[in-house]
């Protein structure tokens, strides 16, 4: 692979607390190293001139649908729609068919990425076997065969028990336990978040108890049985005070937050269209602010889309039909940066830190950084330049997104992984 | 209206009155039937209904058919959707024959809403899931406007549902009637309270519309209402188990002895169909107090002034 040098960019690396005018010189898929004005010597550059560098972004949270429901997303499709957001890793969640909740599953994956992926995929492994919430699946072989956690995703673990085995084991294995935080009788039958604009509109709510009863429950566990845990897409405002909590104890508990839930409430959907229908659910007013300050306060560690593919035909029905879960992966830098950062409310390396850093400590993964000898993962986006949002222009074979169609300023406009260009805006 | 009838929550208020004035018009003189007009001769209205229904069916053919339009009543249990067609598909086909208006009763709330975004076809909302029953939002509010002076102006009738208080009781929760006379009443500045079991009577309820306050006590929602409105239990619609009938009848059925707490000029309505000894017993749903049939005829004329509105030319 031939050497290249990307110029003149504002380099912000958290990991290292680099925030500057520098040059970052690549060789062998590796970073060489991070300088000014380096010499490229004759070798290629990229003229990164107003635009920012840094290291790779993680999606931790990601559906690929393959194996099995290959019609919404494959592993291919998703890693470029992965790279068109500038994310350079992905984490794929088991909820595939069949489950990845055994080593040849998560082994048919890590080799379709190898063969079809643009971008980095980590697979998550089931916490139970077909995610059914009774028996532990083969987390100690999954990890040997590379998964980077294990979580039942939208199948969460309701009975307490197995949670609780599921998290010393995972303790022992130094694996994280990421949970989809719903409980199921609360949220039975829901098609959105509980509250007035469910009573007004006449569908049928998710609690946001639903969530928190959860959230509460796997801290106590957590605290019992010392596993990492990590609470997937937080969208209740009690949720976060209970993480908050967690962690002022010293927990090693962490979350991560979805662009909608920081950006859209209930009182914003579109009123019966399935492209605003996810779990969690859109949440009042009041929860989006606190997720949003629960990332500015440091509680939510990560940034995480928890892209979703579904054929459009399955949004297009009646709103309780239509299936949960929204693409997110090429809106999520340039939604994060309208919500968070071109206010005023956090700085570029803090918001660059939630999809590097943040994510890489969680799963102990050896990406987000752009120290020297590092592999050369690098998003580069810019903050100023105004772009559209054209749904049909995606490489996700799906187009369920409620953002069709809005105007960002600043978003991705190349993504380099292993010191290789994977996509770059037109 | 020229894009249906979707709800009333998004109906302003000079076209409920508009609607209101011309029912007026549609209703016979007593002892007489409905009369028949040519406004709508050679139109074509689709009575498209997913869910059971004998009173708003029959009520919206009998409306389209006074106006001399031509009619045709699709059910759920023969209809495509039974072989797997999605509802868009089943509409389109629909649509395709050219019809001029779609009245539509379906299960899921917000199915006409959905629809609308891609049909070029006026949509009559005729009951949505747990939403909006817009006409029997309109039709109750003949009714009360009626029994309140059965000689007034024309011109000046919804004037006065003004500062009415409207006792809604029962399962409001699940009841599509409930939230669209809400959204009516509440556009009149009546004062509207809404009772029933705490599991059936969601407190952001209290939020929809303003005017709006929330009791489980009968007796404390019937004190002083000019206007009692039951509301059948949707068993159908529960999903968990449901309060005994017994209990439920003996703290939220009305009874004669209920009677005496409400203004001596008292109402009670109920949108049918009735289960007698649930939620109503015998005696009142009987008595001289009771407006149930009243409503029913006032359903043809308030229809009748709905279809000629969503299809004027």
């Amino acid at each position: 692979m031939r050497p290249f040098v990307i110029k003149n960019g504002r380099v912000v690396d958290p990991s290292q607390g680099i925030d500057g005018l520098l040059d970052v010189a690549i060789q062998d898929g590796l970073v060489r190293e991070i300088a000014p004005d380096i010499d490229a010597g004759g070798c290629e550059t990229f003229d990164a001139s107003e635009l920012i560098v840094a290291p790779g972004f993680i999606d931790m949270h990601v559906h690929l649908r393959e194996p099995g429901f290959e019609h919404s997303e494959t592993i291919e499709t998703g890693s470029r729609a992965a790279a068109a957001g500038g994310f350079t890793s992905i984490c794929c969640m088991p909820n595939t068919s069949p489950v990845n909740d055994n080593a040849t599953v998560t082994r048919y994956i890590t080799d379709r990425a190898r063969q079809f992926a643009v971008v980095n995929v980590f697979p998550i492994g089931a916490i139970t076997k077909n995610s059914a919430g009774e028996e532990l699946s083969s987390i100690a072989s999954m990890k040997e065969a590379g998964i980077v956690a294990i979580s039942d995703d939208g199948r969460p673990v309701m009975n307490s028990r197995v949670v609780r085995r599921a998290m010393e084991f995972a303790c022992s294995l130094d694996l994280p336990l990421i949970e989809h935080c719903e409980d199921l009788h609360l949220s039975a039958g829901g098609d959105m978040h509980e509250g007035v604009e469910s009573t007004r509109l006449g569908l049928r709510g998710i609690p946001r108890s639903s969530e928190d009863v959860m959230v509460a429950r796997d801290i106590i566990l957590a605290e019992v049985t010392g596993a990492r845990y990590h609470v997937a897409h937080i969208s209740s405002k009690y949720s976060v005070e209970m993480v908050a909590f967690a962690k002022r104890r010293g927990m090693p508990v962490s979350s991560e937050a979805t662009p909608h839930h920081f950006a859209l409430a209930d009182s914003e959907m579109h009123p019966y269209d399935g492209n605003y229908k996810m779990k969690p659910p859109l949440r009042e007013p009041s929860d989006v602010s606190a997720v949003a300050e629960g990332l500015i306060q440091g509680v939510v560690d990560a940034i995480a889309t928890d892209h979703a593919p579904h054929p459009g035909d399955e949004k297009m029905q009646e709103f309780e039909r239509c299936p949960f879960g929204i693409i997110g992966l090429e809106t999520a830098l340039g939604l994060s940066l309208e919500r968070l950062h071109h206010n005023g409310r956090m700085t570029l390396p803090h918001l660059v830190g939630l999809f590097t850093t943040g994510p890489a400590r969680i799963l102990s993964l050896n990406r987000g950084t752009l120290q020297a000898g590092a592999i050369a993962d690098i998003t580069i986006f810019g903050l100023t330049h105004c772009w559209t949002y054209d749904v049909n222009n995606s490489p996700s074979k799906s187009r369920n997104t409620p953002f069709n169609g809005r105007t960002f300023t600043g978003g991705p406009v190349a993504t380099i992984v292993g010191g290789k260009i994977v996509w770059r805006a037109d | 209206m020229s894009g249906g009838l979707l709800d009333i929550e998004s109906l302003a208020r000079p076209e409920i009155e508009a609607i209101l004035v011309r029912a007026k018009d549609f209703q016979p003189a007593p002892g007489e039937t409905f009369g028949r007009f040519d406004i709508l001769r050679g139109r074509t209205v689709v009575n498209l209904f997913f869910e059971a229904s004998t009173r708003t069916r029959t009520s919206f053919e009998i409306a389209a058919k006074r106006l001399g339009a031509d009619t045709l009543s699709i059910t759920g249990s023969n209809s495509s959707v039974s072989k797997g067609e999605s509802l868009v598909d089943t509409l389109n086909t629909l649509g395709a024959m050219r019809p001029d208006a779609i009245v539509m009763r379906h299960s899921a709330s917000g199915a006409p809403h959905f629809l609308s975004r891609y049909l070029p076809i006026p949509i009559v909302n005729a009951g949505d899931g747990t939403h909006e029953h817009p006409t029997q939002a309109l039709l109750d509010a003949l009714t009360i406007l009626d029994w309140l002076d059965p000689a007034a102006e024309t011109t000046a009738l919804p004037k006065s549902l003004e500062g009415l208080r409207v006792a809604i009781i029962g399962d409001i929760a699940h009841s599509r009637v409930a939230r669209s006379n809400v959204f009516l009443l509440s556009k009149f500045s009546a004062s509207i309270v809404l009772c029933g079991p705490a599991s059936l009577l969601p407190r952001e309820l209290g939020q929809i519309a303003p005017g709006v306050e929330l009791t489980n006590d009968m007796q404390q929602a019937i004190r002083g209402a000019d206007v009692i409105m039951m509301l059948r239990v949707q068993l159908e619609r529960q999903h968990e188990a449901p309060i005994s009938a017994n209990e439920y009848f003996q703290f939220y059925g009305l009874r004669p002895e209920h009677m005496q707490d409400a203004k001596p000029g008292v109402i009670v309505m109920h949108p049918g169909p009735i289960n007698r000894g649930r939620e109503i017993s015998s005696e009142v749903a009987d008595s001289n107090r009771s407006a149930i049939l009243n409503q029913v005829g006032n359903g043809i004329a308030v229809r009748m002034a709905v279809l000629e509105r969503v299809l004027a030319r």
